[in-house]
């Protein structure tokens, strides 16, 4: 099988969740906007039934596909601990992330997050390449 | 408001990142590792799914409302702002730190990795710090 059958696929399944969502309840599948609504936001029902189908949607590739599990990172737990806490401020900041800007703000050609989008790729390569060649590849 | 339609667009997402390699962060790290071993995997995804995206969002905000609610929760703000550029910057960093972004790392969760939990709950905190710490950079 063509090695890059299994990303499209799950590429097209990201896709259509978030056209599935906006047609429906006329949300956005940003996922840092829908973890931080689950637990500061109103309308908190519709966000905690989407984290809970997140969950159960991963089971299947592994246990019924038998997708073999992931590594854990390597990453020190410190270096860990930053990540996260950049990505939370960050997308909060930025309105968004990945799924937010990437996914749904491609999809409606909105500026703002056109430019997310090439900073945050930017950004992630920049620092992937100081980590593995100035640092000495901590990650 | 219905909120069903939630639980299947969630579980389609959980599958599709954990199918496409997503949850990986190697895979993820490797593909922002371009003059690395440069691991094209992520383009398929993002590609798959901006394809289908850009291709169905407009005939769906064509209509007067959706299916099941009253109206579009879309963002409102149209303007470049600082906030956007440094969170996204910041966003940007933290992502290529880790592999992690916050997607990924909450399906990952699924695996019972210490790492992953340690990621969610400082992304969390972070979450929690931002309103405070911009207003003490914006001085307000």
């Amino acid at each position: 099988m063509n090695a890059y059958l299994l990303p499209l696929t799950g590429g097209i399944l990201l896709g259509l969740s978030a056209i599935w969502l906006l047609l429906t309840l006329g949300r956005v599948a940003g996922i840092s906007g829908i973890a931080w609504g689950s637990i500061a936001g109103p309308d908190r029902g519709w966000r905690w039934l989407f984290l809970l189908g997140l969950l159960l949607g991963g089971l299947p590739t592994h246990t019924v596909l038998g997708q073999p599990l992931p590594d854990e990172s390597i990453a020190p737990t410190w270096l860990i601990a930053i990540s996260g806490l950049l990505v939370g401020i960050g997308t909060r900041m930025g309105s968004g992330c990945t799924s937010g800007h990437g996914v749904c703000g491609l999809g409606r050609r909105s500026p703002r997050s056109v430019t997310a989008t090439l900073t945050f790729m930017t950004l992630g390569m920049v620092t992937v390449f100081v980590m593995q060649n100035l640092l000495g590849g901590g990650a | 408001m219905k909120a069903w339609p939630a639980l299947v667009s969630g579980v389609l997402f959980g599958l599709g990142l954990t199918l496409s390699g997503m949850s990986d962060p190697a895979k993820v790290l490797g593909f922002l590792d371009i003059t690395g071993a440069w691991m094209p995997d992520l383009i398929f995804v993002m590609g798959g799914a901006v394809i289908v995206t850009f291709i169905l969002t407009p005939s769906v905000l064509r209509r007067q409302a959706p299916l099941l609610a009253s109206a579009f929760s879309l963002p409102g703000k149209q303007l470049l702002d600082r906030r956007l550029v440094g969170g996204a910057i910041l966003f940007g960093i933290g992502w290529g730190l880790s592999g992690y972004c916050p997607g990924p790392a909450l399906v990952s969760l699924l695996y019972g990795y210490e790492s992953t939990l340690i990621f969610c709950l400082a992304m969390f905190a972070g979450m929690a710090l931002e309103g405070g710490l911009s207003q003490t950079l914006s001085g307000k």
